[in-house]
């Protein structure tokens, strides 16, 4: 341990060499996701879109899956990494409207990093391959779309001429989806 | 009142035996002296950040200490809610600068003190402002404003040739509580853990799978946080962003959790835990803020004078059941991102011709650094801006023009930091430019 202060030099004001340039230091939270995108690993069915390139914390990540029940879809997740990043998870959101069993129509995702198991040791590249992962294996069991998970469970062809029926644009139970093939 | 001869009075002589006498667990390097007492009363200059709840006691504390050159500063001000713990606040004070009403009344309590508020945002100064205390001690309720003094201190660190210039090293004593429990802690930033090096032992906020809370609620949280995260955004009744401190707002999350509640059987949605949901509450305790803020300017006072070695460095303290505390050392990341960052320095003859280009040409060939892809950023006054990022194709097309402008045009100034992440390390790296055009000052 250090003694910090000697008396002789207890005069703080004035004695400092002033430095050139007050620019604001790049916040923690800045440091973090610069270093999470520059080391995002995209799997091939993936792009992200960031509108204004000098801000790193609000982008938008595509998804094209290449197999499974969304083949040929394209949807559209906006990222908002907030001043409390990784201590908080982002937030994230679909913006295409997907007949999904885990993805309700305002397009709030339930993922579990997404929320109660977010840990600041995980990074964006953890949530890209979970939301990817959803695409390849929708689980009935943690439904937020729960007419979508029923019918996962119970008829998987059922569910597949659905998922078909929304991503071609038009009406499943009662739901109007946009067209969302690639 | 003000008066200099001050440490020659009677009320100090408790001080003065700690401060002129060895003693068995003095520091190494403590020399007794009265010298001591009248750094503590005449130069020390201390930053309370956050005049809440740990900000009374820890201000009240300092100045029976002998201290008196302190500075307090919180942007909240006084509700009618924080009276029964944040003494210094009085039902006549309610809607005012909660820095200035508790400066105020120190300041007229204790002769000679001169504690100067600030209704300001921590944010809203620059490292010139925080440059000037020896000591910062923090009683803040927000990890966010925590990370921010945190990186702020880290970044008025000086390094010469790689090595930590001492002098440029401004402690910062931290201290936290949450209901019956908290911590404090002292932190010498580039030496010891700073609070981004433990980021991961703060409690995460409390938060339910959101499948849960929109299928299977069980808790009357489930419900409240269904209305908040879902039918909030969806009906969005009042056509702006929930705000907690909103009593129409508080009152409609209410009414809809009590609805959501009765079509569960869940009992026990009431306007309380509603508000405490949608804010995040955690009912402060009085005498857990006593005992954190004492430990706290006892570590600020033991740092200013050296009559004892610094709490090393994290202390846990509960008192739930019987009362327990327990000290340990939390250990410096080597790759933390905020205080492992050792600024390296270019020097930039002409930033008019030098181009972008060949800052990144230096990271990547010259045999000191051999970068892979580095990405580089900024921050000019006050906005990000990415430089350039090779990472993805989407951002490396739009910054990639980058790299043939001159320093000047990218908006670069002398001292200006960028930011150099890549993938041969885990740490990012600071680069500050140096101009040696028009430098007068210099040398
Ligand atoms: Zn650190």
């Amino acid at each position: 341990m250090i003694k910090l202060f000697s008396l002789k030099q207890q005069k703080k004001d004035g004695e400092t060499t002033p430095r050139a340039g007050n620019q604001k230091k790049a916040s923690a939270a800045q440091l973090r996701i610069t270093k999470d995108i520059n080391e995002l690993n995209l799997p091939k069915t993936c792009n992200t879109e960031f509108p204004d390139p000098d801000d790193l914390l609000n982008f938008k990540l595509i998804i094209c899956p290449d197999e499974g029940f969304y083949k040929t879809g394209r949807f559209v997740f906006s990222f908002k990494v907030g001043p409390n990043y990784p201590h908080e998870p982002p937030k994230v959101k679909c913006e295409t409207q997907v007949y999904h069993p885990n993805i309700d129509q305002q397009g709030n995702v339930c993922l579990n990093i997404l929320r109660e198991d977010w840990k600041p040791v995980l990074t964006i590249n953890s949530i890209v391959y979970g939301l990817q992962y959803l695409f390849l294996e929708p689980n009935p069991e943690d439904p937020l779309n729960k007419e979508a998970a029923e019918v996962l469970s119970s008829n998987r062809r059922v569910f597949e001429t659905n998922v078909q029926k929304a991503m071609r644009g038009g009406y499943v139970g009662g739901i109007y989806f946009e067209r969302c093939l690639k | 009142m003000g008066d200099c001869q001050d440490s020659g009075q009677k009320r100090w002589d408790h001080l003065r035996k700690v401060l002129e006498r060895p003693g068995p667990f003095c520091h190494p390097d403590f020399e007794p002296s009265s010298d001591i007492l009248d750094f503590i009363m005449t130069a020390c200059k201390v930053l309370v950040v956050g005049a809440g709840g740990l900000g009374c006691e820890v201000l009240k504390n300092l100045v029976l200490m002998g201290f008196k050159q302190i500075h307090i500063i919180d942007m909240d001000t006084v509700e009618l809610s924080n009276l029964n713990r944040q003494f210094l606040f009085r039902r006549k004070d309610i809607g005012c600068s909660k820095a200035e009403v508790a400066a105020d009344f120190i300041n007229k309590r204790v002769s000679g003190c001169h504690v100067t508020p600030h209704f300001r945002m921590i944010q809203d100064y620059d490292d010139l402002f925080y440059r000037e205390f020896h000591i910062v001690v923090c009683g803040l309720d927000s990890i966010v404003a925590r990370r921010w003094v945190n990186g702020m201190l880290v970044s008025l660190l000086n390094y010469e040739d790689g090595v930590l210039d001492q002098t440029s090293v401004i402690p910062m004593v931290d201290g936290g509580t949450e209901g019956f429990k908290g911590n404090a802690r002292v932190i010498l930033p580039g030496m010891s853990a700073c609070v981004e090096c433990t980021l991961d032992l703060y409690p995460p906020q409390i938060t339910y799978p959101l499948c849960t809370i929109a299928n299977t609620p069980r808790l009357p949280e489930h419900c409240i946080e269904y209305v908040k995260v879902v039918q909030w955004p969806k009906e969005n009744p009042f056509r702006t962003l929930l705000d907690g401190d909103e009593p129409q707002h508080v009152s409609w999350i209410y009414e809809k959790s009590l609805e959501r509640a009765a079509q569960f059987n869940i009992p026990g949605v009431t306007y309380r835990l509603v508000q405490g949901v949608v804010k995040n509450i955690i009912p402060a305790v009085a005498s857990t803020n006593a005992v954190i803020a004492g430990i706290c300017a006892t570590e600020v006072f033991k740092i200013a004078t050296s009559c004892c070695v610094p709490l090393n460095n994290y202390l846990v303290f509960n008192d739930v059941d019987g009362i327990y505390t327990y000290t340990y050392e939390a250990e410096k990341k080597e790759n933390c991102l905020v205080c492992s960052l050792i600024p390296q320095t270019i020097t930039v003859k002409d930033p008019t011709k030098m181009k972008l280009k060949e800052i990144y040409t230096l990271l990547t060939d010259s045999a000191q650094y051999r970068m892979k892809r580095p990405g580089l950023t900024t921050n000019i006054n006050g906005k990000s801006k990415t430089l350039y990022l090779t990472a993805l194709r989407c951002l490396e097309e739009k910054t990639r023009p980058n790299l043939s402008k001159t320093l000047e045009e990218l908006g670069l100034s002398d001292g200006s930091e960028i930011l150099v992440v890549d993938d041969t390390s885990p740490n990012t790296m600071i680069i500050r430019l140096k101009y040696l055009s028009g430098d007068v000052e210099m040398n």
